[in-house]
């Protein structure tokens, strides 16, 4: 490599963040995120249409003259550590990043894409949620000119306007969700659940080849998932040391035990790892240098800390760690779901053996 | 004109007026630290020019292209990197003079007298005493850990001139003179059979009062200085990937597919992986200086190279198989040097435990870490207002 990433945050990537957490800090609080998961309806689509709508950023990726916002991948990155520290129930992720960089592999220009980088429609890529950049995944049959077949796992699918299905014949197609049927599955991720599509004779519009779209946009959701993954584990780690200095037993701040402070301090020397590993991925992505590596080294790392920091939150913050009214079994469910969402790290350092040449026995 | 090209040119008079090729390396790093060259961010007049630090890099690339002979940092890094900072911020004009200009070209090496056997992790409680006499100190007591000891012109040393006062307030900082008769230097062999440090022994040994860095019982803040300017040390490297220790592993690997194993193949993965993003956190911790942002990342670097050194190691030991069993050389040396890569994957296992030991051991910094940077509860302290002759010892 002859130049490194910039791993450090621009002025306007900060002010972002600024805007994004204001936005989150007044419309998602933690109560009415955990409502919500018992409701119909899951997803925060009026948050959804403040963030798309109101921000544009549901554009972030898609170019100015598509009816994006011309921006990139570290942007992107900053939305997705602020909806994680949040959990926030909207389809980001799957719409704005994985469905967008599939119609954007496909050369898919129009209004299909102008509709996603609006926010007006939603997008689900029709690829189970834990797939791995470049495994196989499950297609459905072409047979007379229409789509049949069933495929699960698919997040956010509820709430899409459209889907991107793989056909058997090596096809993506576009096909609109009221031509389907999608059934909710009760999920381990309350708030990014997944759904089964059943299809039975669909119209369905080719958009290119399945194999290289869906490669890319489930590469280009890996890396951007350890941006999510940071939020996360950057939350628990904050909410718990904040908890710690307040909490008193034996007539002292439980923060103040030195078993409890390693601990700590040693959460947070992983966080900030993170944070370096996710923000090098988000740079690969936006430069298109090393993203490979990159984007597998930062999810072979995100995922057991995110992990672990929420463990280590609900541990530590005792008995009311375990209860449904506090957040941070949102958090552990959603660290839980990603470290198998888009490839195990386990997956990302079998990658990584054949991109740096260390290779099995 | 920028400071930048003003400083190039500089640098290119230097080297007309003194051509690297035709003049003898102690005269050109002397007239080097004359000519402001040395350590740009230092005063003029003591081998820098007043700039900011980030500049030095104007410098050492032309001298580098000139072919210009270096100060061999590696081998004076106490001096130059703990020592000249602390002289710089508390030393006399004299004491600045009479030393940074032998320090910086290595024509005195330094070596630091502060821990003891009795005060390791708890520096402070340290009982080397110095006793005033007149317009000297007398100071007896027993150093250890002292690298460089037996090449050493002087040291930085503290000592206890105070037994009344608890004990951060009865500490002085002292210039100790490593040739006086009083010290004797005994090198201390370590579990890799080298002996990198020493054991100092200080008996009646006098030190002129003109030789005190900093006030009388202000050593403790002294010390300080030069203790911040070590961990700015350890944090602060630059690595390629593979960079690190990371790097004999992956080679042997690469090139000797018969050691390897289903189990090694996991593990090595995942210390890669480590190791990587280690090395990233590195580069953001050193992005963030240069863009005048430092961040806390630095205290918790030497943690985790610590960890990372330690474990990869012994990977590596493993993987050797029944070479793995073998160890180059227990012969009992002296090195001027510590070689991380030049010695064999047993060499690395043990001299890496070192690594969670000295300069803070990670222990005492993931309490800094808690404290400092998470804002923690402090450790409850018994001896904050005892006396330091009153303490259990």
């Amino acid at each position: 490599m002859s130049t490194q990433p910039d791993l450090l945050y621009s002025e306007e990537e900060e002010a972002l963040r600024a805007a994004v957490r204001d936005l989150l800090t007044d419309h998602c609080d933690a109560a009415g995120v955990i409502a919500r998961t018992e409701s119909d309806a899951p997803h925060d689509l009026s948050l959804w249409k403040a963030l798309a709508d109101g921000m544009g950023l549901a554009g972030l990726l898609v170019p100015e003259d598509q009816g994006g916002q011309g921006a990139t991948h570290r942007e992107a990155a900053v939305v997705l550590e602020e909806l994680g520290r949040a959990v926030a129930p909207v389809p980001y992720l799957t719409s704005a990043v994985v469905a967008t960089e599939a119609l954007l592999a496909c050369g898919e220009e129009g209004e299909l894409l102008s509709g996603l980088a609006s926010g007006r429609r939603i997008g689900a890529l029709a690829v189970g949620l834990h797939t791995a950049p470049g495994a196989a995944f499950t297609t459905v049959r072409l047979e007379g000119g229409a789509l049949h077949g069933e495929l699960t796992g698919i997040a956010d699918a509820a709430v899409a306007d459209v889907l991107l299905v793989p056909a058997d014949d090596g096809g993506l197609y576009a096909v609109e969700a009221d031509a389907v049927t999608v059934t909710p599955q009760i999920s381990l991720d309350l708030t990014r659940p997944l759904a089964r599509i059943a299809l039975d004779g669909a119209a369905g519009r080719r958009l290119g080849d399945a194999g290289p779209a869906v490669r890319r946009a489930l590469r280009t959701g890996a890396g951007l998932l350890a941006s999510e993954q940071l939020g996360l584990a950057d939350w628990s780690l904050t909410e718990t040391v904040r908890y710690l200095k307040e909490r008193k037993q034996f007539n002292r701040p439980v923060g103040g035990f030195q078993a409890l402070k390693h601990r700590l301090a040693q959460l947070w020397l992983e966080v900030v790892s993170l944070r370096a590993a996710a923000r090098g991925a988000a740079d690969a992505l936006a430069t298109g240098e090393d993203t490979e590596v990159a984007v597998a080294v930062a999810q072979a790392y995100a995922a057991p800390v995110a992990v672990r920091a929420a463990e280590e939150a609900l541990q530590l913050h005792g008995g009311i760690g375990m209860t449904w009214e506090h957040p941070v079994h949102l958090h552990l469910k959603r660290a839980k779901a990603d470290s198998l969402t888009h490839g195990t790290a386990g997956a990302h350092r079998e990658a990584l053996a054949e991109l740096v040449d260390l290779r099995a026995p | 004109m920028t400071d930048a090209a003003e400083l190039r040119r500089r640098t290119q008079e230097f080297l007309s007026a003194y051509p690297p090729a035709d003049t003898v390396r102690p005269d050109f790093l002397r007239a080097r630290f004359d000519a402001g060259l040395a350590w740009v961010h230092f005063p003029e007049g003591l081998g820098g020019l007043g700039l900011p630090r980030s500049l030095q890099a104007v410098v050492d690339a032309e001298l580098e292209a000139a072919g210009a002979p270096d100060n061999d940092p590696r081998r004076i890094g106490i001096g130059l990197g703990m020592a000249a900072p602390t002289i710089l911020q508390y030393g006399t004009e004299e004491q600045k003079r009479r030393f940074l200009r032998p320090l910086w070209t290595g024509e005195e090496v330094w070596c630091q007298l502060f821990s003891e056997p009795g005060a390791g992790s708890d520096l402070a409680a340290l009982g080397t005493r110095a006793v005033r006499d007149g317009e000297h100190w007398v100071v007896d007591g027993q150093k250890v850990w002292t690298s460089s000891a037996h090449l050493a012109r002087w040291a930085i040393l503290i000592a206890r001139t105070d037994p009344g006062v608890p004990k951060h307030r009865g500490i002085t900082y002292f210039v100790c003179d490593m040739t006086d008769p009083g010290v004797e230097v005994r090198p201390l062999r370590q579990i890799t059979g080298e002996a990198e440090f020493n054991e100092v022994f200080l008996t009646g040994v006098r030190i002129p009062d003109a030789h005190r860095l900093g006030g009388i019982g202000d050593g403790w803040r002294v010390a300080q200085t030069t203790l911040n300017n070590e961990r700015v040390a350890i944090g602060g490297m630059r690595l390629p990937r593979e960079g690190g220790m990371i790097g004999p592993v992956s080679k042997t690997w690469r090139e000797r597919p018969e050691l390897r194993t289903h189990d090694l193949h996991q593990r090595l993965l995942k210390l890669w992986v480590d190791a990587e993003v280690a090395r990233l956190t590195g580069e953001r911790l050193r992005q963030q200086l240069v863009a005048g942002q430092p961040g806390p990342e630095g205290a918790g670097m030497k943690l985790a190279f610590a960890r990372l050194n330690q474990e990869i190691s012994g990977l590596e030991v493993e993987l050797r198989g029944a070479e793995g069993l073998l160890y180059d050389d227990w012969t009992m040396r002296r090195p001027e040097l510590v070689d991380f890569t030049g010695r064999d994957a047993g060499y690395r296992y043990l001299r890496s435990k070192g690594n969670s030991i000295e300069g803070g051991t990670s222990e005492v910094l993931l309490n800094i870490v808690a404290e400092r940077v998470l804002g923690l509860p402090a450790e409850p302290r018994t001896d904050k207002d005892v006396a330091w002759k009153d303490l259990a010892r």
